[in-house]
């Protein structure tokens, strides 16, 4: 199963669209998004508009892959869960962020080669079934806490 | 001490929960922008604000009023945020009140410190960047919420 999140805050028909295609090019595996504010009507996709968090943490701990933006709260969690993930960085060109910010992000980690990124809709087609095949691999694991230097220096601050 | 957390929802709240280890032995209450959020901060203190942005100055101002209403009710000795507009307005309310103040910015911003950020550096006691590269004698780096 592929999990796809695109955050909680603003749409991102773009992601959905691609997603929604390359859904008949895969039949055997199951997508499942999740969205909110669609406009675009999925045809080929399981889609969900709210999740409540527990829902969410169940679809996560399935999928066998995470498509998403490249928001922070849905990498940190695709590191948490050890899941590979695969991003399309929302662009201010679409209207689909106020800034660029989600592409320096996404370039960002690929080079700590957390995730995988796609810089285009047909990049995501062409990343998506090497990943679910298991070819491109992303094993970087996090803890469930900030680094200890950075607990440290807090702790330190609160009770001086 | 009775530290007061502040962040968004999502990923700024994410990240907020990753320091939960800097804050034991203190009394920890947190806000955020949606209700449910509470129940993965069961047992402490949780309010809920408005959600508002730079983009919508009346709902900013709203927000910035409920915030220092809680702060005058809460007063806590530090308050701490990971953004966005909220925690903004949170630890300014705090400098206000006479509590300490830190901003750390979120690790999505990867090439500059957040507008939020440059603000908050204007007042707050300590801001941190969870990027090296962003770190200056004003702005600590010292290592970031992943781990």
């Amino acid at each position: 199963m592929i999990f796809v999140t695109t955050g909680t805050q603003e749409p991102f028909d773009r992601l959905l669209r691609v997603v929604d295609v390359i859904a008949l090019k895969i039949p055997d595996i199951k997508i499942v998004a999740q969205t909110s504010k669609s406009q675009y009507k999925v045809a080929n996709i399981y889609l969900h508009d709210f999740l409540s968090p527990v829902e969410f943490n169940t679809l996560f701990d399935k999928a066998q892959l995470i498509v998403a933006h490249a928001g922070m709260g849905t990498i940190i969690s695709a590191l948490v869960h050890n899941k590979p993930i695969l991003v399309l960085p929302r662009l201010a060109k679409y209207g689909e962020h106020r800034n660029d910010h989600q592409l320096a992000t996404a370039k960002a980690f690929e080079k700590l080669q957390y995730l995988h990124v796609a810089y285009s809709e047909e990049e995501l087609e062409s990343k998506i079934l090497p990943l679910i095949k298991g070819h491109m691999s992303c094993n970087h694991k996090i803890g469930k806490y900030a680094s200890q230097q950075l607990i440290a220096s807090l702790k330190n601050f609160i009770t001086a | 001490m009775k530290v007061l957390a502040i962040a968004s929802a999502g990923g700024h709240w994410i990240q907020l929960l990753r320091l939960m280890p800097a804050f034991e032995d203190n009394e920890v209450i947190f806000i955020s922008t949606h209700k449910s959020f509470s129940d993965t901060v069961k047992g402490h203190d949780f309010f809920v604000v408005p959600d508002a942005s730079r983009w919508n100055k009346l709902r900013l101002i709203y927000m910035g009023f409920v915030m220092l209403k809680l702060l005058l009710r809460i007063k806590p000795d530090v308050v701490i945020t990971t953004g966005a507009a909220p925690g903004l307005m949170g630890i300014l309310a705090g400098k206000i009140l006479g509590a300490r103040a830190v901003w750390i910015d979120s690790i999505a911003n990867v090439e500059q410190i957040s507008l939020s950020g440059r603000i908050a550096l204007l007042f707050a006691d300590r801001t941190y960047t969870q990027w090296p590269n962003l770190a200056s004698n004003k702005v600590y780096f010292n290592g970031n919420v992943l781990s």
